[in-house]
């Protein structure tokens, strides 16, 4: 849950500033994205856990595992920010400056609210991806519900029920996920014909 | 090649519009050739000529959509483009541009309405948070301009919701809100069905006998230009050929130019 805000959180931030006219902030942003999407998940969740230490950064398990996978999974989501964002079309740009909206405003009242109808498919994919990567964090010591289910295994056995029960409770985590994202398209695509515009 | 040939309404107050050799080119491609034209406070200026002449760069320049390469747009005889300081002419900075672009107002072709606002609230929007004003004297307004424009029955319709005569009626009202002295209107029925087109020209006459306001119409309807313009100006490659009074230039216009795109558009 927490991983997921970061997530949305730093997605946002890095796919507005991929468009910005600050030639550093843009690069910021797109180095971001590339280093955590075309790095491994685990190498990233390792050198956090096992490698910032060495440098005198010594983070806590749960905080490594949010902010690994949050900034993970945020790189992949800042492109589905960056490409809505890209889709509006600039007709909309042009009646908002013809009212003279500053480029802020446009943004927050005019570009996000349309884009946001586009990118919440996608994301509802990528958050659960991100919860299926969770059960990596059983790797720094965190323990999910991948690694709680290896060691009752260990101890009973019992390894068609409890690998059964393990891949029911993921479906269902991934299926509460997938009924909010479709209420909140409802909510946001409400009135709005796509295509007619 | 282009001045004001009427007077002003007085001798003293600057142009509500006023294009000095203004140069606008896309690639190599030149769009406005040193364009000069000067509108007066009130004036309904309509804007005629084929396709790819400038009329809808015209307007866009004005409305800070394009930037120009050369020349400068003056608007209430202030320069948009530049600002003086220090008794330099300089580039306009945000400030400077956003203070004389509070002036204009512009409907587009496709109204452009905010598809995710219902009407009222496409119209409410700026006011509230461009000038400030409280949800309920913007709301206040935003009724009365739905009234004008005949839709108050529609105001919780979304733009899917209404037909394009009734859209482009919303955008009207959307820009009016603002309080504009100067109205632009880019071909605002040429995305319009036939039988739509009426409603839309109905309202803009009802503008136009609005005294204070100056418009400047690009329009493929002649008979509506004749009609509600005090000027009519035909555009060709980037300047303005000719211009004049509607009967002028819709009877006896002095250019061969004119007269193929005015025989060309009547028989169509």
């Amino acid at each position: 849950m927490a991983a997921s805000i970061v997530s949305i959180v730093v997605a946002t931030i890095a796919g507005i500033a991929q468009l910005s006219g600050n030639r550093l902030v843009r690069w910021i942003a797109i180095g971001y994205v590339e280093v955590f999407r075309g790095t491994s998940l685990l190498v990233q969740l390792f050198w956090l856990f096992f490698v910032l230490p060495n440098f005198g950064i010594k983070l806590n398990a749960f905080i490594v595992a949010i902010l690994a996978l949050g900034l993970n999974n945020g790189a992949y989501g800042s492109e589905v920010v960056r490409g809505s964002i890209v889709a509006i079309p600039r007709s909309q740009i042009e009646a908002a400056i013809a009212l003279n909206m500053p480029p802020a405003l446009r943004m927050r009242r005019i570009i996000l609210p349309q884009a946001l109808m586009t990118m919440l498919l996608p994301w509802g994919n990528l958050l659960i991806i991100l919860l299926k990567g969770t059960a990596l964090v059983s790797l720094i010591t965190i323990q999910d519900l991948a690694f709680q289910t290896y060691n009752l295994n260990v101890l009973t056995f019992q390894t068609l029920q409890l690998y059964g029960l393990s891949l029911v409770l993921y479906f269902v985590m991934a299926q509460g996920i997938a009924l909010v994202i479709r209420a909140l398209y409802r909510r946001v695509s409400h009135g709005i014909t796509r295509g007619a515009f | 090649m282009c001045d004001a040939q009427k007077e002003p309404a007085t001798s003293t107050a600057p142009p509500a519009v006023q294009f000095i050799n203004v140069t606008k080119q896309f690639g190599s491609l030149v769009v406005l050739k040193n364009l000069n034209l000067s509108v007066t406070r009130g004036e309904k200026v309509a804007l005629i000529g084929p396709s790819g002449s400038g009329k809808t760069t015209l307007l866009r320049t004005l409305m800070t959509l394009e930037p120009i390469d050369g020349g400068v747009i003056e608007v209430d005889g202030e320069a948009f483009t530049h600002e003086r300081i220090g008794g330099h002419l300089v580039p306009a900075r945000e400030a400077h541009i956003r203070r004389i672009r509070g002036k204009i107002g512009m409907v587009f072709q496709q109204f452009n309405l905010f598809p995710h606002m219902t009407a009222l609230k496409n119209i409410i929007e700026a006011p509230v948070h461009v000038l400030g004003q409280s949800r309920e004297e913007a709301t206040d307004r935003a009724v009365s301009l739905l009234r004008k424009v005949g839709l108050i029955d529609r105001k919780d319709h979304y733009p899917s919701q209404l037909s394009g005569g009734q859209q482009q009626r919303v955008a009207i009202a959307r820009a009016l809100a603002m309080r504009p002295k100067v109205m632009l209107f880019d071909e605002v029925t040429s995305a319009l069905d036939p039988e739509l087109v009426h409603e839309v020209l109905q309202v803009m006459r009802q503008l136009g006998e609005e005294q204070d306001l100056t418009m400047l119409i690009v329009t493929h309807q002649m008979g509506f230009a004749a009609e509600v313009a005090d000027r009519v100006c035909f555009f060709s490659e980037g300047s303005i050929l000719e211009q004049g009074p509607p009967e002028v230039i819709f009877h006896t216009p002095a250019h061969e130019r004119t007269r193929a795109f005015l025989r060309a558009v009547l028989d169509a």
